[in-house]
This record gives structure tokens, C-alpha cells and sequence, in this order.
């Protein structure tokens, strides 16, 4: 193969003479670090499990969760997820334009999600159902909160994106960059769909 | 809250001159003076000498996960002397007072000696050393030119350093918690712990956690994706296979830490009842929670240990690992073990007969894949042509005192004996017995079995061996009194004690520290030594003990980019496969090498973590914001460079490369 080693021809090829570029590691990492923050979402979602009912006299799910707002704010985080995907789409098709533009309705979308549950949590803690008022609350708040959170450097980070993709156009790191923030995202998706169904549902319904 | 708020209370929080720790301690005002002079020495000389440049650039920003590695293990070897520090003066206390004799350390100082001395023994001793090794070696024994993510490596190492930084600042301004290693509520709540003591520790740790989830996927990343053509799974090198379950682990329980802890905040900070004893809170949650990460730590730390055994033991013997692949899924059977067995740390809960029987059997079971792999590192010694070199000391200290540590170890997992043991000193003595006869020693032994490899020459034996006596001894007279102790029903976490037919054990106790203190600095002096002897005891081979794996093909230090070419892989025996089957190294041909660009974000981002940490900590509103912002602005900034990589030329390469043909020809 190499010229160090033609003269041996039968001995095996101990090194490679060309050079050698293993995978990239991004999406693997990203995945990974996907799962860890997955424990973190876990943590939450058994401390929610454990004191959930531990209203300590005071209010509960029945009492507190209004379904059709939750549910107008799920729509808002679910159609997020889908015009990412367009975007994601526009991207594959080299459509800098039309990539920004689904991006932005994403980023909206994520805004219009943020502001309800803003809006819901004001709601509560108003009607005096705050952080401190029981350990249900408290692992109430810590979970969707947190989740909240996630969204908000979701955004962060999209905003972020979208002037480099205007900057630099749709290079190949802004493609992987773009590829993680859609893991992201639709991850967080995956993660509501934990905390409606867990938290809302169960909770008014159960 | 805002209504009586001054400007002074705004601009410094919590804090004021009577925080200053040293002004009202002799024993803190002492060392704080030391630290003082000691500190300006140091940075005294650096300027002095113009290096500040040299280590900025060279060692400060680099990414090189060889300079990282080694940058792990100062920091580890700094605090173990802090760690340390703390341990022999509560030997002492413990020594002295009995009955009207009080000792030197009141309740108030003796809790956070022995609260820090586990934080820092096992986050900022253990980890960053094991970490270290492992960023050092494996990129090395899977012939890659760097981890999957330099830059993150550099960045975590930073994090690390960062919490290690706040955990210093605790000694001086202000207090550490008084709460024992892992601060449980409602102990560490607000109404019990109302100083700055939990909260050093629950932000030292934060920050900290973040360099180390971050290097475990880095460093898993790397393992899977970056290996040699030719090393699949079952040829990694069995260093790199404990490795890799070790940072599983790390990505799989740390979160679990870092969301606890972010629970056990919100009690503090904002009044939360997630772990009080009122509205509904549950501390035996936190229990759980803590351990569900902290069972998994033990093996995060001892599985490299294990790793580092097993290449000593074949290297030393001269043969082929005996089981290879039974010492492979042992390792794998313990990382999925150490998940289910985290309620033996609170048998005494109450969680029933049934839940206890769980645990307590999946507790024994882990001795099983464990002692195969004692088995397996007997079976390959015997019949080797055996050296005797300093790491084969410490790996055979290991064998014999890990394996009494485990027998106590099963002891404890035996749900009724552990209601009579728990928190006596039996437990003390036990665990000590296995992190100090196994992670310690390994990590010693990996030291001593990879320094050549890093600086280029050997560690000088004669003060390895003193090194390894003192602590072997040292270890066996500090913890065998320990076990009796407990058995007794001697309890942990006692500053004075009254019955005095006690103490004579505790002295001999004490005295076992101090030859732990003498094998420390016999370790100090086999570094110094070794360094002023370094021409005597130079490694121009770059194979000095007829190594078996991969890192041993490179020269000692290995370049910059570690394989001029990648290599080609055909047996987990790499490197002995390649020497006995005619491997020549190659001599031309060189090709420009494609490497990350250095960067100071890390380092900037970790100031501004520790600002952000001493914010929160003293309830300093504006600097955490402040703090808080910065690291936003910096992190997006970072993402605007692009241009993160350069080429080392072909011609340096083949400087670089016929520098070692020389060398090695002069050798020859």
C-alpha cells in the first residue's frame, strides 16, 4: 500500500499514510448530552411523582389547572416543533431565506408558549398557590419551570442561529449547528408532552 | 424585602469584616498567613521569571488533552494536600479529647473539617485525578490526535478548577457547611443551616459538576467515535473499556447531583418544600436522590482504578491480560449494578424487609464480577516473568487490602449487621478501605506507570517505594483501629468523647495519619528528586517498561499530535502486537496534521463562574448578574468564531519525527 511498505509486502499495515479523519463526534455528543438533561427532567418528574399529592391543606391540581388554556399552550409548543421541521426542510433544499423565516415563526412560537406559561404562573401565584405554599407547588413549579427555562435558551440560542445563518449562510457548521438546536427542540417537545400528561392531565382528570 | 435595604447591605450582601474567617480563628488566621506567603512566593516567582505568557499560552488556553490531563492532576495533587490537611487534624482532635481535655477544634470547626475533607477528598482529590488520567491516556490508547471536543475539555477543566476555587474562598471568607459531604436536609435546609457554609457547597459543587458532566461526554464521544481503524470494542485496551463505563456513569448520575442540588437551593434561596419537615416536604427524598447519584460515584472512581490495575498487571507480568473479555463485562455488570443498589447507604430508613433484601442482595452480587477481576489480575501474575517496579507495589498493597475492604463491604450490605454498623466507625473504616486501598493506590500506581510517558523520564523508585510503605502501613494503622472503633458502636462525626479506655485507639489512629503524611511526602520528595535526577533516569525509548498498548509507540513526551500517522489496530495488545510482528516506524512521507486552535474562553468563562458563585452565595445581587450576563456575551461570542482549527505543517512534522530517529538511533 505505502511505500514504507512495499518492500514487506507481506507484513501487515501497521498505520494509515493518508490521512485519517474519524466521524464527527457533534451529533453523538449532543445526543448524550440530550440524555443527561433527560435525568434532570427525571429527577423532576419523581420528585413531582413523590410529593405531587402533598397538598398540605392547601390547593390542588383539580383546584388550580385550566386544560384549555394548557391546551392552547401544548398547540403552541407542538406547531413549534413542526415549523422547525420546515425549516429543517428549507435547509436541506439550500433555502437560506426560506430557513430563516420558518425559524422565525419557530422562535415565535416558543415566545407565545413562554408568555402563557408566564401568564399561567402569574395566575397561581395571584391566587396565592405559590412555589412556597406546598411541596406539590414546589415540585410543580421546579418541573414545568424548568422546563420553561429550557425554552428560554431555546430561544436564546435560535435567535443566535439566525443571525449567523444570515452572517454566514448555511455553512457546514451552521448545519450541524442548526441539526443540535433542532434535537433541542424537538426534545423539549418530547419532555411537555411528559409534563402534560403527568402533570395536567393526571392531575385534573386522575 | 427591599424596604430597609442600604447601599452597604446592596453592594456586599451577607458579607462584612466579621465574615473574614481568619479574624477570629488562630488555627484559620495561621494558615491563612502561610497561604499568603506561600501564594506570593509562587506568583512572585512566575512574574519574576516571565512566565505568565508561557503558561497562558502554552498551558492556561491550551486544548492539547495531554497539557489538560497533567493540568487535572496538579489541581487534584493541590488539594489532596488541602484534603489531607483537614483529615490529619481531625486524627488529632479525636486523639486528645477526652474527658476534661476539650482538644483544640470545637464542634463548630471540627463539622466543617470533616464536611470538607470528604467534599474535597472525593470532588476535587479523586475526580479531577481520575479525570486527569484518563484525559492523559485515553486519546493515547485508541491512537487519536485529541478528544472529540477540545475545547470543551479545556472548558471543563476550567468549571472543575472553578468549583475547587470557591471551595478555597469558603476557608478564609465566611464558612463551609457544617452538614458532613453530602449536606442533608433538613440539616442543610434554611432553619438549620441558615450561614453560607451549604451554600459554598452546593455552588462549589454546581459549577464543578458542569466540567464534569461535560468531560464525560466528551471523553464517551471520543471512546466511540474516535478509535484507530481496527479497534473495535472487544480490542480497546481495558483501560479505555473502564473508561468509558466510568464516564457513562459520570453523564448518568451526575445530572441526578446537579438537579438535587438545584432542589436543595430553591429550599434555601427561595423558601421552597421539597426537603423540609413542614407543607408536604419529604428529606428522605433528598436521601434517595443524592445517593441515587452517589452510588455510582464510588465506581465512577474505582473503575479507572480497576483500568489501571489491569494494564500494570499485564505490563509487570509480561503476558496477555488473563480474561480479557470476562474483565470487560465484569467491568460492564458493575456499571449496571452500581445503579440499583443506592439504598444500602440507609438501611435504617425504614423502607421495610423487602426493599432492604433488594438492595442488600444486589449489593452482595457486585462482589461477584468484582472478585472475578481480583481472579483474573492473580491468574495473569501467575507464571509471569514478574517485575517488581513501583507500580507493581502499589497494585499488590491493592490486591490484598481492597479485598478486606470488600469483606466489610458484604458485611455492611447484610441489612440487620448494618443496623447495628450504620454511621458507626465501622463505615468510616470501611469505605476508607476501599478508596484508599483501591482508588488511591490505583491512581498512585497510574502515576508512577504513566509519568515517564508524560515528562519523559521515570519517577525515581527509591522514593516511590518509601511512598508506597508509609502508606500502606499508614493506611492499615489509621483504619484498623476504626473497625474496632466501630464494632464497639462508636459513632462518626465526634469531636469529643468521655469513656477513656477509647482512646488509646484513636492514637494509634492518629499515629497510622501520620505515616500517611510521611508516605505523602515521600511522593512530594520522589517527584523533586526525580526531577533533579531526570538525566539519570530519562526514557528516550518512549517504551521504558515494554508496554502493550498504543501510548507506548509515541515518544515520552509524545508530540503535539501524538501519531504522525493514525495507526492500524489488530489485537487489544496493540502496541506488543505491532513490536512482534515487525513493525517499522515510518520515516517520510509526512502529511500537514490538521489540529484545534488554542482559546481562552474557558478560562474566562470560569472566572466569571466563580463571580457568579461568590454573587449567589453572599446574596450579592448585582455581581451574579453581572456574572450571569458575562457568561451569556461570552459563550455566544465564542460561537461567532469559526475558525477553530490549523495545520501543522508537513516540515514541522518531519522535524519532530526525525528528532525521534535520532534520538532513538543514539539509544540503540
Amino acid at each position: 500500500m505505502s511505500n514504507t511498505q512495499a518492500a514487506t509486502s507481506e507484513k501487515p499495515v501497521f498505520y494509515l499514510t493518508e490521512e485519517h479523519h474519524p466521524e464527527n463526534s457533534t451529533n453523538l455528543g449532543f445526543w448524550i448530552y440530550l440524555m443527561s438533561d433527560c435525568l434532570m427532567f427525571a429527577v423532576l418528574f419523581a420528585t413531582y411523582a413523590v410529593l405531587g399529592r402533598n397538598y398540605a391543606a392547601g390547593p390542588s391540581p383539580a383546584d388550580l389547572f385550566d386544560l384549555k388554556l394548557v391546551a392552547i399552550n401544548t398547540a403552541m409548543l407542538l406547531f413549534s416543533s413542526i415549523t422547525y421541521g420546515f425549516a429543517m426542510l428549507r435547509m436541506e433544499k439550500s433555502d437560506k431565506s426560506g430557513t430563516l423565516m420558518w425559524l422565525g415563526i419557530t422562535g415565535l412560537f416558543g415566545l407565545a408558549f413562554l408568555a402563557i406559561e408566564l401568564y399561567e404562573f402569574h395566575h397561581l401565584i395571584q391566587e396565592g398557590a405559590t412555589p412556597q405554599r406546598s411541596a406539590f407547588l414546589s415540585a410543580f413549579f421546579a418541573l414545568v419551570g424548568t422546563h420553561g427555562l429550557h425554552v428560554t435558551f431555546g430561544c436564546i440560542w435560535l435567535v443566535t442561529l439566525m443571525v449567523q445563518v444570515a452572517k454566514y449562510g448555511l455553512i457546514e457548521d451552521n448545519r450541524r449547528r442548526l441539526m443540535c438546536l433542532s434535537m433541542f427542540w424537538h426534545f423539549l417537545d418530547v419532555i411537555w408532552i411528559g409534563v402534560f400528561s403527568l402533570v395536567y392531565l393526571v392531575g385534573v382528570l386522575g | 424585602m427591599f424596604t430597609n435595604t442600604n447601599l452597604m447591605e446592596f453592594i456586599f450582601g451577607r458579607l462584612s469584616w466579621s465574615s473574614l474567617a481568619f479574624t477570629h480563628d488562630p488555627i484559620i488566621l495561621a494558615t491563612f498567613v502561610v497561604v499568603v506567603i506561600g501564594g506570593s512566593a509562587v506568583v512572585g516567582a512566575i512574574t519574576y521569571f516571565r512566565l505568565w505568557g508561557y503558561l497562558w499560552r502554552e498551558w492556561f488556553t491550551s486544548v492539547d488533552h495531554k497539557k489538560i490531563g497533567i493540568m487535572y492532576v496538579i489541581l487534584s495533587l493541590v488539594m489532596l494536600l488541602r484534603g489531607f490537611a483537614d483529615a490529619i487534624m481531625m486524627r488529632t482532635q479525636q486523639a486528645i479529647a477526652f474527658g476534661a481535655n476539650e482538644g483544640y477544634l470545637p464542634p463548630y470547626h471540627y463539622d466543617q473539617i470533616f464536611t470538607a475533607h470528604g467534599v474535597i477528598m472525593i470532588f476535587f482529590f479523586a475526580m479531577p485525578l481520575v479525570t486527569g488520567i484518563m484525559n492523559y491516556v485515553v486519546p493515547l490508547q485508541i491512537g487519536a490526535r485529541d478528544v472529540s471536543f477540545p475545547f470543551l475539555n479545556n472548558f471543563s477543566f476550567w468549571m472543575t478548577t472553578a468549583g475547587a476555587v470557591i471551595i478555597m474562598i469558603s476557608l478564609f471568607v465566611g464558612e463551609f457547611a457544617r452538614t458532613g459531604w453530602l449536606a442533608y436536609p433538613p440539616l442543610s435546609g434554611a432553619d438549620y443551616s441558615p450561614g453560607v457554609g451549604v451554600d459554598y457547597y452546593i455552588w462549589g459543587l454546581q459549577v464543578a459538576g458542569v466540567g464534569t458532566t461535560l468531560s464525560g461526554i466528551n471523553l464517551i464521544a471520543t471512546i466511540v467515535k474516535m478509535r484507530a481503524p481496527g479497534m473495535t470494542m472487544m480490542k480497546m485496551p481495558i483501560f479505555t473499556w473502564t473508561s468509558l463505563c466510568t464516564n457513562v456513569l459520570i453523564v448518568a448520575s451526575f445530572p441526578i447531583l446537579t438537579a438535587t442540588l438545584v432542589l436543595l437551593t430553591l429550599d434555601r434561596y427561595v423558601g421552597t418544600n421539597f426537603f423540609t419537615n413542614d407543607l408536604g416536604g419529604n428529606p428522605m427524598m433528598y436521601v434517595n436522590l443524592i445517593w441515587i447519584w452517589g452510588h455510582p460515584e464510588v465506581y465512577i472512581l474505582i473503575l479507572p482504578a480497576f483500568g489501571i490495575f489491569s494494564e500494570i498487571v499485564s505490563t509487570y507480568s509480561g503476558k496477555r491480560l488473563f480474561g480479557y473479555a470476562s474483565m470487560v463485562y465484569a467491568t460492564v455488570v458493575i456499571t449496571i449494578l452500581s445503579y440499583i443498589v443506592w439504598l444500602h447507604h440507609f438501611f435504617t430508613m425504614g423502607s421495610g424487609a423487602s426493599v432492604n433484601a433488594f438492595f442488600g442482595i444486589t449489593t452482595m452480587i457486585i462482589s461477584i464480577p468484582t472478585g472475578a477481576k481480583i481472579f483474573n489480575w492473580l491468574f495473569t501474575m501467575y507464571r509471569g516473568r514478574i517485575r517488581y517496579e513501583v507500580p507493581m507495589y502499589w497494585t499488590i498493597g491493592f490486591m490484598v487490602t481492597f479485598v478486606i475492604g470488600g469483606m466489610t463491604g458484604v458485611m455492611l450490605a447484610i441489612p440487620p449487621a448494618d443496623f447495628v454498623l450504620h454511621n458507626s466507625l465501622f463505615l468510616v473504616a470501611h469505605f476508607h478501605n476501599v478508596i484508599i486501598g483501591g482508588v488511591v493506590f490505583g491512581l498512585l500506581a497510574g502515576i508512577n506507570f504513566w509519568y515517564p510517558k508524560a515528562f519523559g523520564y521515570r519517577l525515581d523508585p527509591f522514593w516511590g517505594k518509601m511512598s508506597f510503605w508509609f502508606w500502606l502501613t499508614g493506611f492499615y494503622f489509621a483504619f484498623m483501629p476504626l473497625y474496632v472503633l466501630g464494632l464497639m458502636g462508636v459513632t462518626r462525626r465526634v469531636n469529643h468523647f468521655e469513656d477513656p479506655s477509647l482512646q488509646i485507639w484513636f492514637i494509634i489512629a492518629a499515629f497510622g495519619a501520620f505515616l500517611i503524611a510521611l508516605g505523602i511526602a515521600s511522593f512530594v520528595i520522589q517527584i523533586v528528586v526525580s526531577f533533579f535526577k531526570r538525566e539519570q533516569l530519562r526514557d528516550t525509548t518512549g517504551d521504558p517498561w515494554n508496554g502493550r498498548t498504543l501510548e507506548w509507540s509515541t515518544s515520552s513526551p509524545p508530540p503535539e499530535y501524538n501519531f504522525a500517522f493514525t495507526p492500524v489496530v489488530y489485537d487489544h495488545d496493540s502496541w506488543y502486537d505491532m513490536k512482534n510482528r515487525g513493525y517499522v516506524r515510518p520515516l517520510e512521507g509526512f502529511k500537514p496534521i490538521h489540529m484545534p486552535k488554542n482559546t481562552g474562553t474557558g478560562v474566562i468563562l470560569s472566572a466569571f463562574s466563580v463571580s457568579l458563585a461568590f454573587g449567589l452565595i453572599w446574596y450579592m445581587w448585582w455581581l451574579a448578574a453581572l456574572s450571569f450576563i458575562a457568561i451569556m456575551v461570552v459563550s455566544i461570542a465564542h460561537t461567532f468564531n469559526y475558525k477553530r482549527d490549523y495545520y501543522i505543517q508537513a516540515e514541522t512534522v518531519t522535524a519532530t519525527e526525525n528528532a525521534r530517529t535520532k534520538q532513538l538511533a543514539e539509544q540503540a
